[in-house]
Order: structure tokens, then C-alpha cells, then sequence
């Protein structure tokens, strides 16, 4: 990454001017080429420095009352296997292995499940566990119970 | 996934919602291609992600960025607050800008917090520094590995 490209983060990562040709002005922000700006953009998604280009729906407005973060404590040596296993259901949108904080936190594979409201994101995560059988130890949902804060990722000069 | 209920939408905005979460054009005129795709003019296409925007509909519209392949730091952490200074805590947590997400979640550890910093150390250092404005201990748990980012929410 070199200057222009930091620019181009900058100047997009909030997001894309609304207009007819929204690569031109953030060249003009960046007081860079509209070619070089699409090309340093395509350059990036290819990197996969930028993840996607698009549009990121509310999910709450479409519906998607219940979200929860369910956590399992599954062996170390199947948290591959299993974690793409998980990571491949449709209702599941996010899907990491992170570390266990013994005593309280024995969970080591998190999952992010989306559904309607709350029951039918119990009813997702009984199907997991019902796939992750005695593999997984121990699981818990954790809703959430208010949002505290939603900036997003920014890059500061 | 789909869960659509009450909302206001047609075809044509549900066609852009779905088809568009990711692969938006990186063109000169991306709105043409969008609205070709579409049936409708460049024009519309835009007026309609302007539109869902200003309804809430969308979030976000236009390049999500990978934080830890810009070269940043990016980790999920969780506190275990006395539900007395929950208000107090979050005000502080919230304050520092490597906050990105922050949630009240039902657990002992009842608040979990996404941090995104300029470099892979300001990890560490955004930590020390909360711990020390909040007193309380930071339980940090970085990704080891990520197995599936990204769904797709239908309309």
C-alpha cells in the first residue's frame, strides 16, 4: 500500500460519493486520475484488501431481529473441520476460531447466527449443535442487548 | 436467508439489495451497468441506493475494507462490568476511536467490543489503555482463524 492507495481508503471507507460517476470524484478527492483510482480500487479487491464492493443491507430493517453470538468449546483439533462446517450454513455469517479465557470463557469457535428474532435463532443453533454433535463440549448464545456503538473500521491520517 | 416482513419494497429494490452486496461495479459509469442489469436508467439505479440509504434499508454503500490486510490491527475484546456503571464504562469505552463495534451482550462478560488500530501493536496498546481508564480487566480474543465472513442477507 502506498500513499494514493491510504488516500483512496480514506476517501471511501465511509463510503462511495452518490453520483453518476463516484470513482471521478474521489479522484478529485484524491486529486488523482479516475482510471488510476479504478485501477488502484480493482488492484485492492484483488489483494483482498478491500473484501467487497457493494452495498451493506441493515439487518434490521430487513427483518434480521435476532442476532447471536453462539460460542462452543470444541477440540483444538477439529476446530478446522468443523469451523467450515458451521461457517457454511446459510443463516451463519461469521465464523472464527479465537481463544478460550479459562475459567469463565471455555469457548474457543464463534459463530455469528442472523434469523428473525430470537427463537428462530435458538432453532438455528440447536441445528448446529445437532451437526456438532458431542464434538462440542459446551455452547452458549450470547444476544445482544443493545448496540453501543457502530462506527465501522476507519483509518486515521 | 430471507426474513422481509413489513417494509416498503419492490422488485427492483430488492433485485439491488441482493444482487449488490458485492461485485458493485469498478467502472467509469457503474450506475449504467447496474441499471442495464436492471432494467432501469443509471439515474434510478442511483436514486434507489440513495433512497434506501436515507431509509435505513442500507447501511453502507461502497467499499468494505480488510483491516488487518490494510496492514492494522483488529481484535474482538470483552469486559465483565458491574451493571451499576455499565452507562459510565461504555461512555468511556466508546470514546476511544480504535472502538469500532461496540455491544451489550447477555453474559458476565457483558460487553464486547470490536477494536480496529492503525498498526498490529495499537492492539495491545488500545488494551492497556482501556484497562487503565476503566479499571477493569480486558479479556482480548483475537482471530486465530476465520473460517466463513459474509453473508448475504436477502430481501
Amino acid at each position: 500500500m502506498d500513499d494514493l492507495d491510504r488516500r483512496i481508503i480514506m476517501a471511501t471507507q465511509e463510503g462511495l460519493p452518490l453520483t453518476l460517476r463516484p470513482y471521478d470524484d474521489v479522484a478529485k478527492t484524491v486529486d488523482a486520475d479516475p482510471a488510476d483510482v479504478i485501477e488502484r480500487m480493482k488492484r485492492m479487491l484483488d489483494q483482498g484488501i478491500i473484501r467487497r464492493v457493494g452495498v451493506v443491507p441493515n439487518h434490521y430493517a430487513l427483518g434480521y431481529r435476532g442476532n447471536g453470538m453462539t460460542v462452543w468449546d470444541v477440540p483444538d483439533d477439529r476446530i478446522q473441520e468443523l469451523g467450515r462446517k458451521v461457517g457454511a450454513l446459510d443463516y451463519v455469517s461469521h465464523c472464527y476460531h479465537r481463544p478460550r479465557h479459562l475459567p469463565h470463557w471455555p469457548y474457543n469457535l464463534f459463530c455469528m447466527v442472523h434469523g428473525k428474532d430470537r427463537q428462530s435463532v435458538e432453532e438455528q443453533t440447536a441445528r448446529i449443535a445437532a451437526i456438532l454433535g458431542n464434538t462440542a463440549r459446551d455452547h452458549r448464545i450470547l444476544f445482544s442487548t443493545r448496540i453501543l456503538k457502530k462506527s465501522g473500521l476507519r483509518l486515521v491520517a | 436467508m430471507s426474513a422481509t416482513e413489513a417494509l416498503q419494497l419492490d422488485d427492483t429494490d430488492r433485485a439491488i439489495i441482493n444482487e449488490y452486496q458485492g461485485g458493485f461495479p469498478l467502472t467509469e459509469e457503474p450506475f449504467e451497468d447496474v441499471g442495464a442489469q436492471l432494467g432501469i436508467t443509471a439515474r434510478e439505479a442511483l436514486e434507489r441506493v440513495t433512497r434506501l440509504l436515507e431509509d435505513g434499508v442500507l447501511s453502507r454503500f461502497g467499499p468494505m475494507y480488510h483491516a488487518e490486510k490494510m496492514g492494522g490491527g483488529l481484535t474482538l475484546a470483552a469486559l465483565e462490568v458491574p451493571e451499576d456503571d455499565f452507562d459510565r464504562i461504555a461512555e468511556i469505552v466508546n470514546a476511544f476511536p480504535e472502538v469500532a463495534h461496540n455491544y451489550a451482550r447477555d453474559h458476565i462478560f457483558n460487553m464486547w467490543f470490536v477494536l480496529a488500530t492503525e498498526t498490529p501493536e495499537g492492539v495491545a496498546e488500545t488494551i492497556a489503555a482501556i484497562e487503565n481508564a476503566t479499571g477493569l480487566k480486558v479479556h482480548n480474543m483475537p482471530k486465530q482463524e476465520e473460517f466463513f465472513v459474509g453473508l448475504r442477507f436477502e430481501a
